[in-house]
């Protein structure tokens, strides 16, 4: 188990590759032909209106839920690897204390216990959940249930981070505290793909963007190049707020 | 001749050897037969939860059912299990307290199944995804989800105790209300009714109700303080 461990975070998984991927539920497509590649090392923001397929999207690369057709291949050969995590857009935490949500997954992956529980405090002081470490994690407010949700997922030291609205309904502060979070995690090598619905969040993170509308994927690129330039009327509509769904 | 009460008074008081004997023994073959049924139904219940297989929803509703299963017939079917003549009739286990631990978990088993089935079921629609994203399988999964679904769990069997200790057509049937051997309490205020004397069925009778009240009381306390400290 650990020496697989280490051979796997050796390895890249990255890059992650979408080939004419589709997702429908009976009759309905929601997600229709998407070509994407993930590339190592970037931020990548995932963009469009509500009901676009933007959570869809996260969740098939992230394997919790498979594409009706097309493929969706990591570098790895891996059908899921270990090393990714995901924040969804509802964090589920676990009817325990911080620590022990910290520690699940860590137990999940196999790591004794000693090198877990220093795994764990280590991720407590990085984001400053110390205080909050013996608290039932279902009674924090929503501000530090979602540090929690995005600690949890870092604990596991992916190479790849899926984060769904990792800021909604958060404070100006608390915002910029997950948005800094972000740069770190960037800084460190780890991708980044990501949802956001604030145009100026999306402006400040995204090195490259990818538009959703309607279950198409409809525009990918560089940052600036879509927030500058726009190539579909959709995407201009979106910018300048017109663009509802 | 003193009143029923007064006399239930001193026996309790006193600590009447005969009615320590047999309140020590309904607990014992109760808490037996609650914990086999938890041993065997929580795991049960939660794999009922998670599989799907042809055939599930026919087994779900059985358990159900089975829930309201009238205690005289599960006694019923004990009895014909172990009888002399019965397929395990070798055994002769009919008319001991194994036989009364048996028709109780016949009992208690089908609410711990069906309670666990649907605590589980309702943590798995929310939990399934974020489990999956943690990295654990289905199988993982079962003992996780027990232990977040606990107090629903804890409570639902402390009521499941209450029904198996305050039941009288099985172990009667099966235990034969033998005294010193397989006299429980809710026997033997049948018997002493009928017989007329009163004064030990009500010290029984007391007893029988502080003892649904306190798991009440137990249960109402944990569900409370579970809400304040674990949301
Ligand atoms: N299991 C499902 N069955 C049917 N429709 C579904 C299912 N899951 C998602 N949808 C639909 O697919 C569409 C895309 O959903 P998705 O959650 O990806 O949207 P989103 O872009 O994340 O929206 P939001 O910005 O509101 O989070 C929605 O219209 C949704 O109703
Ligand atoms: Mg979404």
């Amino acid at each position: 188990m650990k020496v697989d461990k280490v051979i796997a975070s050796a390895t890249t998984i990255l890059p992650l590759r979408l080939k004419d991927m589709s997702y429908s539920v009976g009759n309905a497509r929601l997600l229709d032909g998407i070509d994407l590649t993930v590339k190592a090392g970037r931020r990548l923001v995932v963009m469009g209106p509500n009901g676009a397929g933007k959570s869809l999207l996260l969740r098939l690369c992230h394997g919790l839920i498979e594409p009706t057709s097309g493929s969706i291949s990591w570098q790895s050969q891996d059908p899921r690897p270990a090393a990714q995590a995901m924040v969804l857009q509802r964090p589920v935490l676990l009817r325990r204390s911080v620590r022990a949500n910290l520690n699940y997954p860590l137990a999940l992956a196999g790591y004794a216990r000693a090198a877990r529980s220093e795994m764990v405090q280590k991720t407590l002081a990085r984001f400053g959940l110390i205080p909050l470490a013996e608290r039932p994690a279902r009674l924090l407010s929503g501000g530090e249930q979602q540090r929690l949700a995005l600690a949890r997922a870092w604990a596991l030291r992916p190479q790849i981070l899926f984060l769904d609205e990792p800021s909604a309904a958060l404070d100006p502060s608390a915002t910029r505290a997950i948005e800094d979070l972000i740069f770190q995690f960037s800084a460190e090598g780890i991708t980044i793909v990501m949802t956001s619905h604030d145009l100026f969040q999306a402006r400040r993170l995204a090195q490259d963007v990818a538009f959703l509308h309607r279950g198409r994927l409809i525009e990918h690129g560089p940052a600036a190049q879509f927030f500058d330039a726009p190539q579909t009327p959709e995407a201009r509509d979106f910018l300048g707020g017109a663009l509802i769904w | 001749m003193d009143g029923p009460f007064l006399i239930a008074i001193g026996l309790i008081a006193s600590g009447d050897p005969a009615l320590t004997e047999i309140i020590a023994l309904s607990l014992k073959v109760t808490l037996t037969a609650v914990s086999i049924g938890c041993l065997v139904g929580l795991p049960l219940g939660a794999g009922l939860a998670l599989a799907r297989f042809p055939g599930r929803g026919v087994i779900v509703v059985a358990f159900n059912a089975l829930m309201g299963l009238p205690p005289v017939v599960a006694g019923l079917l004990v009895y014909l299990m172990l009888s002399r003549s019965g397929p395990l009739g070798d055994l002769a286990l009919l008319f001991t307290p194994t036989a009364m631990v048996i028709a109780q978990t016949i009992l208690i088993l089908p609410i711990v199944i069906s309670l666990t089935r649907s605590v589980v079921e309702d943590l798995w629609a929310e939990y399934r995804e974020q489990l999956r994203s943690l990295g654990a399988g289905r199988l993982r999964s079962v003992p996780t989800l027990l232990w977040d679904g606990r107090v629903s769990l804890v409570t639902g069997i402390l009521a499941g105790f209450g029904r198996a200790s305050a039941e009288v057509g099985a172990v009667l049937i099966v235990g034969g209300n033998i005294a010193g051997h397989t006299r429980t309490m809710t026997t033997a205020i049948t018997l002493e009714t009928s017989r007329g004397s009163l004064g030990l069925a009500v010290a029984l009778g007391i007893i029988l109700l502080l003892i649904t009240l306190s798991l009440n009381a137990a249960a109402w306390g944990l569900a409370q303080s579970a809400r304040g400290r674990l949301g």
